[in-house]
């Protein structure tokens, strides 16, 4: 694992969100180093993909501030400023949320192309290298309709990783996959770590955060329960709702 | 009905746009026209636009049939803005999302991303308003433009015999049938060719 005493490159502070009467997110605070990995867990509704939609931008914040890389991301106002943020940023969706009407070559192309800017025939090579990353080389022609939920999430990881980002964020990505593909897909994440991105992680799946996190946090009801590192966290819990969640789940 | 669904595309665009007075204004041109009767508009645009246009010292006329199509484009273009906005609405919002997370600017994102998916969605829509229009041009009729239910009727007059009644009007259907039917056809051919699997 990466030192994590490194420079942070994700700064939350104190986040707070509301959506109309119902506040989400109440006074959050966290730091991923670069190169680092997190994993947020806890009982569903209790915040955490809108934690990671805010920390890219997608869901702007009430109060409290975002620091990722040089983007200081609650004062960013105007799309351009939301753009440049999100080249750095990267999420990948529980529900893949691929373009149906491209094949996944196309889905892992298109955003390079559009949005970087960058040559066809060398975002084609780097796509297809991509692909060969998470293990779908022969489905580059495949329409995702025709893809298996792991292989879709697979693609979206992709096409994530197509656009260079400095950090990783994962909501659920294996919520909606069966046990089997769901190895797939934290093996894809687990290789991405060791190379040294930095990942941010929402997860259900308590042995895998445990292997790949440097901090686990818990959260619950809009704030951060406890945290550490996961040895301390899974196996000495301090906080009573902590023990509790972690007696249910494992 | 190329002009109706031109404006037509970009009055639906307007009316998801996050800029208020937009979408208020895209709305509001939409449901006049929308709820018009087509005859009314037609008169309208017939007495409303002036008979000549005077450019640069040079005089040019302005035929009946083009205050006409101008006229018939009118909810024509309201018609299609709501094929538009209900198909864009459809999709789902997570599009979006995944869209803007990949930095799509919004413009990029509807034209790539969410318009290509809608095709397939506003074809059927779309072919239904065409064949309203086509049924509708012999409207045109009454404010005085030679189509064909006009045509057909002076020719009947010019003959004075009862007994072609039927044998026209036949003929004027089948006409009808024979522009509509290869339009319809092709739809549904282009509807295939936008279905992939999803």
């Amino acid at each position: 694992m990466p030192a994590t005493n490194a420079e942070p490159i994700v700064v939350v502070r104190d986040v707070h969100k509301s959506f109309g009467p119902v506040e989400v997110l109440k006074g959050v605070s966290l730091e991923v180093a670069k190169g680092g990995v997190a994993c947020i867990i806890g009982p569903s509704g209790s915040g955490k993909s809108t934690l990671l939609r805010c920390i890219n931008g997608l869901v702007p914040i009430d109060q409290g501030s975002i620091r990722v890389g040089e983007f200081d991301v609650h004062t960013l106002k105007t799309d351009a400023e939301k753009i440049a943020l999100r080249k750095e940023v990267s999420i990948v969706f529980q529900q893949y949320n691929l373009f149906p009407h491209k094949t996944a070559l196309e889905n892992v192309m298109m955003a390079p192309i559009h949005v970087l800017k960058e040559g066809k025939d060398e975002v084609r090579l780097r796509a297809a290298a991509l692909l060969k990353r998470v293990g779908l080389s022969a489905k580059a022609d495949a329409y995702p309709g025709e893809l298996s939920g792991g292989q879709q999430q697979r693609v979206a990881i992709a096409r994530s990783l197509a656009m260079r980002p400095e950090v990783m964020l994962f909501d659920e990505v294996t919520g909606a996959l069966d046990p089997e593909t769901v190895k797939e897909v934290l093996n894809t994440i687990k290789a991405l770590a060791q190379d040294g991105m930095t990942c941010i992680l929402v997860t259900h799946e308590m042995r895998f955060a445990r292997e790949i996190a440097d901090q686990v946090y818990f959260t619950d009801g809009g704030v951060i329960v406890e945290s550490g590192p996961p040895a301390q966290l899974f196996d000495h819990p301090t906080k009573e709702r902590t023990r509790a969640f972690l007696s249910e789940i494992l | 009905m190329a002009l109706g669904t031109l404006v037509g595309l970009f009055l639906g665009f307007a009316q998801i746009s996050l800029v208020t007075p937009v979408k208020k204004g895209a709305w509001l041109t939409t449901h006049f026209f929308r709820n018009a009767p087509w005859l009314v508009l037609l008169f309208y645009c017939l007495f409303l636009l002036p008979f000549q246009v005077t450019v640069l010292g040079l005089t040019f006329p302005i035929p009946d049939w083009i205050k006409a199509t101008f006229g018939l484009s009118l909810p024509v273009m309201a018609n299609v803005s709501e094929i538009v906005r209900g198909a864009l609405q459809s999709i789902p919002t997570t599009q979006w999302e995944s869209a803007a997370s990949l930095a799509f600017t919004r413009r990029q994102t509807l034209w790539m991303i969410i318009l290509p998916q809608c095709i397939k969605r506003m074809l059927p829509p779309w072919m239904n308003l065409y064949e309203i229009l086509t049924m509708a041009t012999v409207l045109t009729s009454i404010v005085g433009v030679n189509e064909m239910m006009s045509l057909t009727r002076q020719a009947l007059s010019a003959e004075n015999r009862p007994g072609l009644l039927l044998a026209f009007y036949s003929y004027v259907l089948f006409w009808f049938f024979l522009y509509c039917y290869p339009i319809a056809r092709w739809t549904v051919r282009l509807e295939a060719r936008y279905a992939v699997n999803i």
